[in-house]
This record gives structure tokens, C-alpha cells and sequence, in this order.
């Protein structure tokens, strides 16, 4: 459905913008100086998996980013371009590469200045990929396999971090907490999906692990969709390791936390890597038992930020929860804005131009300064989370801890 | 790894999810002992069913369980219309082209269903989805020992409906000697759709069964449709005990090959083992020899 409103909007942007075929199919170059000329809008893509077994999260980013595009066109919309507004061209990724790939297709076609989103990692690859044949600017808003920005593409940027530093610095925490508790946990047992995120990240925990004093008992792959994590469990079971990462989305970490909930598993710690889940308000609100002590390194807003704390008031008042893909979406629509405002120009090399040079700093995440290396923010950092109680308390870095971990978990 | 503590719960949670497997298998296992067709809408019904049985929890806030007794009939309704005015007068008296109509049944439905909701997986959380059963020896999820029970009872209650009623006998005869049955004064265009329609109610119970635990989306039948036509042929074609004891030999194959080979690869065995059955006992445990 969301497929057939982002063809009526293409239909529509066509309709008003092209005086003949000339701009329609030109575009590319032409384009930008007529819609400059007419202060017309700047047409953004805005890739999601709003269908298929992600369709959450991509809901979600998707809610993000358009109303990050509200802002910026209440605000007056990009003034160096004579207050063009921002007009989105929404894709639906279905959840899947080949999905992404269509729909960056049919962006390129419509015209786009440039393309935010894709969320998982399989998508980001792939969409970005198909992007750098247009020279048409990516901006990857959460996919963290670190090889979406090591492959030398021009056009993609990631604002986020990449897995490789939210692994250490998920280890780093991880030791810290286990040597205040006094090292209780000694071995551990991943329990990841089975795609490019998953994977990659389970392979770079069982080289790291080790070198930090754990020991891996067991790395359990499962697919997306999984609907039964009972023999999962009953592996947890039986190896009893002293703590679970679990890296997946969020429907299967939902599962996976009840299933141990049921099953009366009940090891010293949870400790995600970024948990599909384990820092969600949703998955807190719903099932605060299954979701209690978890432990998680994730993507976070800056709690310091006020913008940050108002975008979550104005989201929960929507009846929203203001998950990660929200403000990463939200954050990556304005860095993008400034680049066009620098740019002056929605011509795709010189927004491109204006990424590479960005040191935005009005996004809502506690980064260092922004600065690109090859496409990725140097200053991405990842945030622990635990949930106590009934919200998600930030237990590192200490500079705006709002909770002490609680480890080992206490018994039931 | 071969401890008891987890393989006498993985042997039961497979039991338990092979008894919906079964009567999954159950449906498609009678079409073919009587029709001598293989219904490749099967598949399609039991998505269709599932997002009624989701829906009606969904916009009627009825309890899958209570959707069963509503829903049963209906599908049953489905199946016989299907069979006497669609299926049966497009193919003709042909069982090439009856294969061909069910085929083309299967793609409308699916596309229908993809085209009114989406491609979108949906769940429903009911508050009793994750109660437990304690055995002694392991936790098992409510609704799956709630499955397991329905399913013997709608085994029993087809056994005895082919057993001791006349339309069962009628069904009976058909499926043994069509022109006999017809010239002694069976409506056997009836008992056909009548077939079809106990085929498609099983379907109906089925996605009851399984939309308290599992996700629906417009090919989720697909998955099962693979696992009941392993376990028909496992069974024996059309034979109705073969189906049930199938489908819980299947579901614990299942359950010990996600355990020991991983998630990812839980269905193998399954599919290693449609293949030994061909090749050594292609008339399946049940089945009278061709």
C-alpha cells in the first residue's frame, strides 16, 4: 500500500515540476537548477522496510524522518535554495534487499537529491550500492555492518556507528560492569539472526569475547522470521552460560525474552548487542517482566538534549514509542538538510561535496563532533542501556548515566 | 547435548506442533483419498483461514478458540462451494486440469490476500499465548497442549463421521469405486464437495490452532502445505491414520533437527526424509500398495 502512495507522489511531484518529458527524464542535472530557479521543493527519498518482517522498525524510521521533513519545512525549508521544502518520496523496502534495490530505482527516477534510510544492514548494502550508479547521495540511517562504508562508495554516508565500535565499546562496558560485580560471568552464549547483521556481529563477538576472559559456550544462528525460540532456550538451558547477547530484531528478541520468561531460564545477565528490542519503550511497555535487567548497546538519543526530550514528548503524544529508528531517521533528515543548506544546491555531486564536509551539530545523539572518513561519522558513539523498573535507564558513559547497573540480575 | 533435561522437552514441543502439522495433513490427505486429487490450494485456504482467524480476533475481539466454532462451518461452507461450483465444472472430469483449477485457486487467493493486507507478518498477543503446562520434565506452552487435545478430538470425531454415518459410507464408497457408488445412488458430485468441505473445515480448526503462537502472512500456508504433503506421503495417501502419526513423527524430526542442526536448517530433516520415503516405501507407512 505504502508501494502505491509512494507511486501517486512520484505521479504528483512529476505532474507539478515537469513542464515536459525534458525534466522528467533529464532530471538529473537540469533539474535542480529549474527547482532552484522556482524554489521549488527538493525531492528526498525516504527508504524503509515499512512492510514484511521488519515492518516495525521501518514504520517507525519512517515516522522519524517525515517528521524531521516537517520541521525543517515549517522552519522555512532550505533558505540557501529560496526556502524549498523538503518533499519526501517514500519507498517501502519489503523487508528486503531486493525490495531496497527497486525502490532506489524508482527514487533515482523521480529525481531524488537523495536517499535516507534503509535500516537493516542487508537493505543499506545493497540500496546504497544501486545508489552510487546514480552518484545519488545515501545516507545510511541505522544498518551498522561495517562494510556498508568500507567498500569506497562515494554517495554513502553513515551518521551512526558502525558494529565494529559499538562491539568494543559494548565490550569495554561489559568488563567494567562485570569487574564491579565482581566478575560473576565467565561464559557467555550468542544467540543471533542469521543475516548480514547478525552474523557479522557474532563473528566479531567470538574473536573479542575471548580476548576479554570470556569464554563463548555456544553461537546460536536463527532466521527472520523465527516464531518458536523453544529449542533455543532449551540450549540456553542446558549449557547454562552465565550471560546471553542476544543480536537480532525486534520481533524474534520479543520472543526470545519471553520464551526464557516461560521456560524459567533465568541466567546472571542479558546483555545485548544491539537488541532488536532490549532498548525499546514499546517492548518495556508491553512486557515488563520478560524485559526487566536487560542489559543493551544501542543507538540512544542524548537525555541532556532538549530537543531530544520534546521530539520524544511530541512522538508519545502521537501514541508512538520513541524508538532508535525514530530519532537516527530524525537526526539524519537534518544533517542532510544542512548539507543542502551549505550546498546551496540540490545537485547531487555538491551535496555530496557538502557531506563529506559536514561537522552538523543540531541532531539529537550524544556524538563527539561530526565528521566523515569515508562516509562514516567519526563521532558515532552507542549507549548502555538497562531496563529498571518500568524505563530504560542509561547506565554508560558515566558523564549522563541516569542509573547504576544492576548485575548480577537479582533472583526472581 | 543429548541430556534428557532438553531432549524430552524438544521430543514433546515437537509432538505437540506436529499434531497441527497433522491436521494440516489430515485435510489434504482426504481430498486425495477420495477426489484422487492433490489440492495445491491447500496451502492458500489455510492462509486465508489464519487471517480470518486473525481478523476476527482483531476487529471482533473474538478469542481464536471461540473463532474455531464460527469459523469451521464457514470454511467447511467455502470448501464445498469451491469444489461443487468452481473446481468440479471447470475441470471437466479431468484430474489434469482439476490440478491445473487448483493451482490457479491458490495464486488468486494468496495475491488476493497480499493485495488487501500486505506483505506484512502480524501477530496477535493473547494474554494466555504464553502460559505454561509443567509436566515435571519440562514447561509446555498452553496453547499447544490446548492444539494437541483439539486435534485428537477432530481426528476422532472424522473417524467416526466416516465411520458410522451414511454420508461417511458414501464417502467411503466413493473413494473406493466411483462408478459403483454413483450407480447405486451416491450423489457423487455432492460427496465430493462434501469432502472438500471437511478438507478446508480442518483447515479452518488448524489456523485456530495456530494464530495464538505463530505469525500470519499472505504465504505462511506455503511452509505447511511442504511439511503436510511430506507427512501425506509419509502416512500413505488418503490414509487418515497415516496423517496423524505422520505429523507427529514429523513435527518431532523438526524439533530434534532445529536443536541439533540450528534454526535455520530445522526443516532438513524433514525434506531428507520425503526423500527416503520415496525412495524405499513410496506407498508410506500407512498406504495400501498401489
Amino acid at each position: 500500500m505504502s508501494y502505491r502512495s509512494a507511486q501517486l507522489t512520484r505521479r504528483r511531484l512529476l505532474q507539478t515540476t515537469a513542464t515536459g518529458a525534458a525534466v522528467a527524464a533529464a532530471g538529473l542535472v537540469d533539474a535542480p537548477a529549474l527547482l532552484r530557479a522556482q524554489g521549488a521543493a527538493v525531492k528526498l527519498g525516504v527508504l524503509h522496510p515499512v512492510s514484511g518482517a521488519l515492518s516495525y522498525s521501518g514504520q517507525q524510521g519512517r515516522l522519524g524522518a517525515t517528521l524531521a521533513i516537517e520541521d525543517v519545512n515549517a522552519a522555512g525549508g532550505i533558505k540557501a535554495l529560496g526556502g524549498a521544502k523538503f518533499e519526501a518520496v517514500l519507498g517501502d523496502a519489503q523487508s528486503t534487499p531486493e525490495g531496497g534495490n527497486a525502490e532506489v530505482e524508482k527514487m533515482n527516477s523521480a529525481g531524488v537529491a537523495a536517499i535516507v534510510g534503509g535500516y537493516a544492514s542487508s537493505i543499506c548494502l545493497t540500496a546504497s550500492q544501486t545508489a552510487a550508479r546514480y552518484d545519488l547521495p545515501y545516507l545510511v540511517d541505522v544498518g551498522v555492518a561495517d562494510n556498508i562504508v568500507t567498500r569506497g562508495l562515494k554517495n554513502t554516508f553513515r551518521f551512526g556507528p558502525g558494529f565494529g565500535v559499538i562491539a568494543k565499546t559494548a565490550l569495554d562496558n561489559l568488563v567494567t560492569i562485570n569487574e564491579a560485580a565482581g566478575k560473576p560471568a565467565k561464559t557467555v552464549l550468542i544467540v543471533h539472526e542469521d543475516s548480514l547483521f547478525g552474523s557479522g556481529l557474532a563473528k566479531l563477538l567470538n574473536t573479542q569475547l575471548p580476548d576479554r576472559g570470556f569464554e563463548v559456550l555456544d553461537t546460536i544462528p536463527h532466521p527472520t522470521p523465527t516464531r518458536d525460540f523453544n529449542n533455543v532456550v532449551l540450549k540456553i538451558k542446558a549449557q547454562n552460560p552465565d550471560l546471553v547477547i542476544p543480536a537480532n530484531y525486534y520481533n524474534e528478541y520479543v520472543l526470545l525474552a519471553r520464551t526464557m520468561q516461560q521456560q524459567r531460564v533465568r541466567q546472571k545477565g542479558v546483555y545485548s548487542v544491539l537488541g532488536g528490542a532490549a532498548s525499546s519503550y514499546k517492548f518495556v511497555k508491553e512486557f515488563p517482566e520478560a524485559a526487566q535487567y536487560i542489559m543493551d548497546c544501542n543507538h540512544w538519543f542524548d537525555p541532556r538534549n532538549p530537543k531530544a526530550l520534546a521530539l520524544r514528548k511530541r512522538v508519545e503524544e502521537k501514541g508512538q514509542f520513541y524508538t532508535y529508528e525514530v530519532f537516527m531517521n530524525y537526526s539524519c533528515v537534518l544533517l542532510l538538510a544542512d548539507a543542502l543548506e551549505r550546498a546551496a544546491s540540490a545537485e547531487r555531486a555538491k551535496v555530496i561535496a557538502a557531506l563529506e564536509s559536514s561537522t552538523f551539530s543540531g541532531h539529537l545523539m550524544p556524538y563527539g563532533p561530526t565528521k566523515f572518513v569515508n562516509g562514516q561519522n567519526q563521532g558515532a558513539a552507542p549507549v548502555n542501556t538497562q531496563v529498571l523498573g518500568n524505563d530504560i535507564q542509561v547506565i554508560f558513559p558515566q558523564t549522563f548515566a541516569t542509573a547504576k547497573p544492576v548485575f548480577p540480575m537479582p533472583p526472581a | 547435548m543429548l541430556s534428557p533435561i532438553i531432549l524430552v522437552p524438544a521430543v514433546l514441543n515437537g509432538l505437540l506442533t506436529g499434531a497441527v502439522y497433522g491436521l494440516v495433513a489430515l485435510g489434504l490427505t482426504l481430498i486425495y483419498g477420495v477426489l484422487h486429487i492433490i489440492n495445491f490450494a491447500h496451502g492458500a485456504l489455510l492462509t486465508a483461514a489464519m487471517f480470518a482467524a486473525f481478523f476476527a480476533h482483531r476487529l471482533l475481539g473474538l478469542d481464536p478458540y471461540l473463532a474455531a466454532l464460527g469459523l469451521t462451518p464457514l470454511f467447511f461452507a467455502l470448501g464445498y462451494g469451491l469444489q461443487r461450483f468452481v473446481i468440479g465444472p471447470a475441470a471437466h472430469g479431468e484430474d489434469r486440469n482439476i490440478l491445473l483449477v487448483t493451482l490457479a485457486l491458490a495464486v488468486v487467493i494468496e495475491n488476493a490476500l497480499l493485495y488487501g493486507f500486505g506483505a506484512d507478518t502480524r501477530t496477535l498477543n493473547l494474554a494466555y499465548a504464553f502460559d505454561v503446562v509443567d509436566v515435571g520434565v519440562a514447561f509446555l506452552a498452553l496453547p499447544r497442549v490446548i492444539a494437541f487435545g483439539v486435534v485428537l478430538a477432530v481426528a476422532l470425531v472424522l473417524w467416526l463421521i466416516l465411520a458410522l454415518t451414511d454420508t461417511g459410507k458414501a464417502i467411503r464408497a466413493v473413494a473406493k469405486e466411483k462408478l459403483g457408488a454413483e450407480l447405486s445412488g451416491i450423489d457423487v458430485a455432492h460427496i465430493y464437495a462434501v469432502t472438500f468441505g471437511l478438507g478446508t473445515a480442518c483447515l479452518a480448526i488448524a489456523a485456530c490452532l495456530l494464530i495464538p503462537t505463530y505469525y500470519v502472512n499472505p504465504h505462511i500456508g506455503n511452509g505447511f502445505v511442504l511439511v503436510a504433503f511430506t507427512i501425506v506421503v509419509l502416512g500413505g495417501m488418503g490414509s487418515v491414520t497415516g496423517a496423524l502419526i505422520g505429523g507427529l513423527f514429523v513435527g518431532v524430526v523438526e524439533s530434534l533437527c532445529g536443536l541439533y542442526l540450528g534454526e535455520s536448517l530445522g526443516q532438513i530433516g524433514i525434506f531428507i526424509m520425503f526423500i527416503l520415503v520415496l525412495l524405499l516405501r513410496p506407498s508410506g507407512l500407512f498406504g495400501e500398495r498401489a
